[in-house]
């Protein structure tokens, strides 16, 4: 188990370094110029190449690379050209905020999406599974941005119960923290719920029709315990890599939502970044979400094993 | 006596109990972007001048009729032919630090925007070569040429005190935490989420401000904003889309302020560096038939609801500086066509027509390419993100280019650098020896009526040469509930706080 941490934990590294390699890179085929989008409708030549040397844009791209991660090893993402914050600084605000907002998805998935597979599988072809597989196909095929509209329609607008848009931070007010998450969060959970049930419907269906299953029931166990003792704990594992790499993926900011939700997320500092050109937010934005990505893809690989004990060698 | 003293102790003892009884007044305003640094020499953003009228206060403020009218100073005075500023300031004004507000703040705060590394208000005060303390209350600004439109640059951000304190502590970094003399103070910001002000108790004229705190908060989509301010959790709108407009006047719990704006928008046509060298660039009858093919009228009924105002100036028809004696011509098919015939060019005229990626650009530039097909061109739309497509006008790789200008107080703000042969924007690459002598002599004349007729010579040049089709003006359009009164729109857009309340 050390030892497979151990290997898994030095893959990291390499990893990291080919992605902020490939951002940088990437980052140059972006077409437009950031010195002058920052200038806006300001665009005085002399004060545009003065931009262009003081955040080295002037340079060769490799010289401006390794300006770049000499400060990244030292803690230093560098500041935004847009308003001279510290990525670091913006970073640190906006990861509470995807990190709720995410989580709070992904538990609203799981309350939706897992019973509704397990249902479906136990009854198949019952009223029941046909209700849940009308469901994640309506889960699927639903663009966000349209259930969230209509979310604001229904709940803010005709029966004043949730704020619009906006966020509040859960240190400030737990109540209107969660009243202001909740319509985000169920958009984005729901879309994941259905791929949650499709998934656990089928690994449930084939659980269910193997032989310790048969042997489980022939001892005379109740359904009950079979089905949620013996046969949902196979079927979850992969469930569980299912969610991390979905997580990874809210966490890599949800944009479209957090835009018609006005949450100030990872997403909303991401697509804001590329079309002002931001280059020194991108680049420390995609690095951290890389992070979390890889580092998410090792939890769900250690779930894993503590789930199932016949993969500890 | 003491009997009165008691009284009077007991009376504002009650009246503290009541003050502190009334829960804190809140004003919360939509922005439709977040704004960029809040520091004012390096800002350069719409939406943050928007965010700057509640904090920073500037020398001098425009009226609805576009007068210049004092705001931290008191009068001025033009000297020595018009190559010297007299200042006089207003007595007894504090920044939020405390520090007073006197001639030597206003002087760094002017050399601050000249020569801070980064300051995007330099051009705007480039004709100013040094600023001299008269006494503690009074300024001179001595230019290297006179240069009417100076006091209208000070009516903006080039106008925008700054503790000096503050402003030398905090560097680069002034517009983290912003220290001005306005009527509100900074308080904190989260990016792309809000930016929070709260009353500044010394402001010089605060028994006209009533509302405790401003929140600022960024919503991009339009409707999302409207639903906001509908459900009650804002209280006032900018930017709301004209589309919109019927449904919010049907409200009766909103209200709506509108002026039209000071800039323009129109299709900057490529004259000086078409690589393609298309008839467009080649021939000024061929740009004249296309301005002649736009129904403006038609644009602003079809894609506005006519709530736009066509124009075909670099200001809008009720600006003082509108040429009423170019009014815009109406569309004629017939004599378009005729004037491609003229030309020498068989049509269709092919044009590469650049548009910025959003509704309010490509609707009306598709309502263009068909009534412009009937007059014999065929406008190729190339809808292109914002960045690129500025780099691209840069470059001259387009023929048509559907641009915007936001407006600015002076007429020499929307002209100059768009139309003078060596100014940075001007895309067209225009080059008209007769223009450029017009807009140099519009900046060294003050006399209104002066600079009003030498601003027609150049009105005619470009309705003849066209390097810029100008379309129409659109309307600045804020919609706020009925619980906020005193709300008046001025023509730059921007929300002024002063006598505002909220019941």
């Amino acid at each position: 188990m050390l030892n497979f941490l151990a290997r898994r934990l030095a893959q990291i590294v390499p990893t990291l370094f080919f992605v902020s390699v490939l951002i940088f890179s990437l980052q140059q085929l972006l077409p437009g110029d950031p010195a002058l989008v920052m200038a806006g409708e300001e665009r005085d030549p002399a004060v545009i190449e003065q931009i262009r040397h003081q955040y080295r844009l002037d340079q060769p791209v490799p010289v401006q690379y390794a300006y770049w991660i000499k400060g990244v090893l030292a803690g230093d993402f560098g500041e935004s050209l847009r308003n001279k914050m510290p990525v670091r600084e913006l970073i640190a605000q906006k990861l509470p905020v995807t990190l709720q907002l995410g989580l709070m998805a992904i538990v609203i998935a799981f309350l939706i999406g897992i019973p509704a597979g397990i249902v479906a599988a136990v009854k198949k072809g019952s009223a029941w599974d046909y209700g849940a597989n009308l469901f994640a196909l309506w889960g699927i095929s639903t663009p966000n941005f349209w259930l969230g509209i209509m979310l604001i329609f229904l709940f803010s607008i005709e029966l004043g119960w949730l704020p619009a848009s906006g966020y509040v931070p859960l240190s400030e007010n737990l109540r209107a923290s969660l009243a202001a998450t909740v319509m985000p969060a169920f958009v984005l959970g729901n879309a994941i719920s259905a791929i949650l049930m499709r998934h656990t419907r089928s690994a449930m269906l084939q659980v269910l029709e193997s032989d310790y299953v048969r042997t489980a029931r022939a001892k005379g166990l109740s359904e009950r315990s079979v089905i949620l003792k013996h046969a949902m704990r196979n079927a979850l594992t992969p469930i569980i890599t299912l969610s991390a790499l979905e997580l990874g993926t809210l966490l890599s900011g949800a944009v479209l939502t957090e835009q018609i939700f006005s949450i100030p997320g990872f997403g909303k500092l991401i697509v804001d970044a590329v079309f002002n050109r931001d280059y020194a937010v991108v680049q420390g934005v995609v690095l951290v979400t890389a992070t979390v990505y890889i580092t998410l893809n090792l939890v769900a690989d250690i779930a894993y094993i503590l789930v199932n004990p016949r993969l500890r060698g | 006596m003491k009997m009165f003293r008691l009284a009077a102790t007991s009376a504002a003892f009650l009246l503290s109990l009541a003050v502190a009884a009334q829960a804190q007044t809140t004003l919360r305003i939509g922005l439709a972007e977040d704004p960029d640094i809040l520091d004012p020499s390096m800002a350069r953003t719409y939406v943050g001048r928007i965010v700057f009228s509640a904090f920073c206060d500037k020398l001098f403020d425009i009226d609805e009729k576009l007068n210049i009218v004092p705001q931290l100073a008191l009068s001025s005075e033009t000297l020595d032919d018009g190559k010297g500023l007299v200042i006089k300031l207003r007595p007894g004004v504090k920044f939020h630090d405390g520090e007073p507000f006197d001639a030597e703040a206003a002087k760094f705060s002017l050399e601050r925007h000249l020569t801070f590394p980064g300051s995007f208000r330099k051009p705007e005060l480039a004709s100013v070569d040094h600023i001299e303390v008269v006494d503690p209350l009074t300024i001179k600004l001595v230019l290297k040429s006179p240069f009417s439109p100076l006091l209208a640059q000070l009516t903006d951000r080039a106008g925008m005190m700054m503790s000096p304190k503050a402003a030398k502590e905090a560097g680069d970094k002034f517009g983290l935490r912003p220290v001005c003399a306005g009527p509100y103070k900074f308080v904190e910001r989260v990016q792309q989420d809000r930016i929070v002000f709260e009353k500044f108790a010394d402001y010089w004229n605060k028994d006209n401000v009533f509302i405790d705190r401003i929140v600022f908060q960024p919503i991009v989509d339009a409707t999302v904003r409207l639903a906001n301010l509908k459900s009650g959790g804002l209280d006032l709108i900018e930017r709301v889309l004209a589309t919109d407009l019927k449904e919010v006047r049907a409200d009766s719990r909103l209200k709506v302020a509108t002026a039209i704006e000071l800039g323009y928008q129109g299709i900057t046509l490529n004259i000086g560096k078409d690589k393609a060298k298309g008839p467009l660039s080649q021939s000024a009858k061929v740009r004249q038939a296309l301005d002649l093919a736009i129904d403006r009228e038609a644009i602003n009924q079809v894609v506005f609801n006519g709530e736009f105002q066509p124009g075909n100036q670099w200001v809008n028809p009720d600006h003082p500086y509108y040429q009423k004696s170019l009014p815009v011509r109406g569309r004629n098919v017939d004599k378009a066509k005729a004037l491609l015939k003229e030309a020498g060019v068989t049509p269709p005229v092919s044009v590469d027509f650049l548009v910025p990626k959003g509704a309010e650009t490509e609707t009306p530039a598709q309502v263009i390419q068909s009534m412009a097909a009937e007059a014999g061109f065929d406008m190729k739309i190339r809808v292109t993100e914002f960045a690129t497509g500025l780099k691209q006008a840069e470059a001259g790789d387009y023929q048509a280019y559907m641009l915007g200008w936001s407006g600015r107080v002076d007429p020499d703000g929307n002209s100059y650098v768009f139309l003078h042969s060596n100014a940075p924007q001007n895309y067209s690459a225009w080059n008209n020896a007769q223009a450029d002598k017009a807009l140099d002599d519009a900046r060294l004349v003050t006399d209104p009526t002066e600079r009003k007729a030498i601003y027609e010579t150049l009105a005619k040049l470009v309705q003849d040469e066209e390097p810029l089709l100008y379309l129409y003006h659109r309307r600045i359009i804020i919609a706020h509930t009925t619980k906020l009164e005193g709300y008046k729109q001025m023509p730059d857009g921007l929300v002024r706080v002063i006598g505002l309340k909220l019941k």
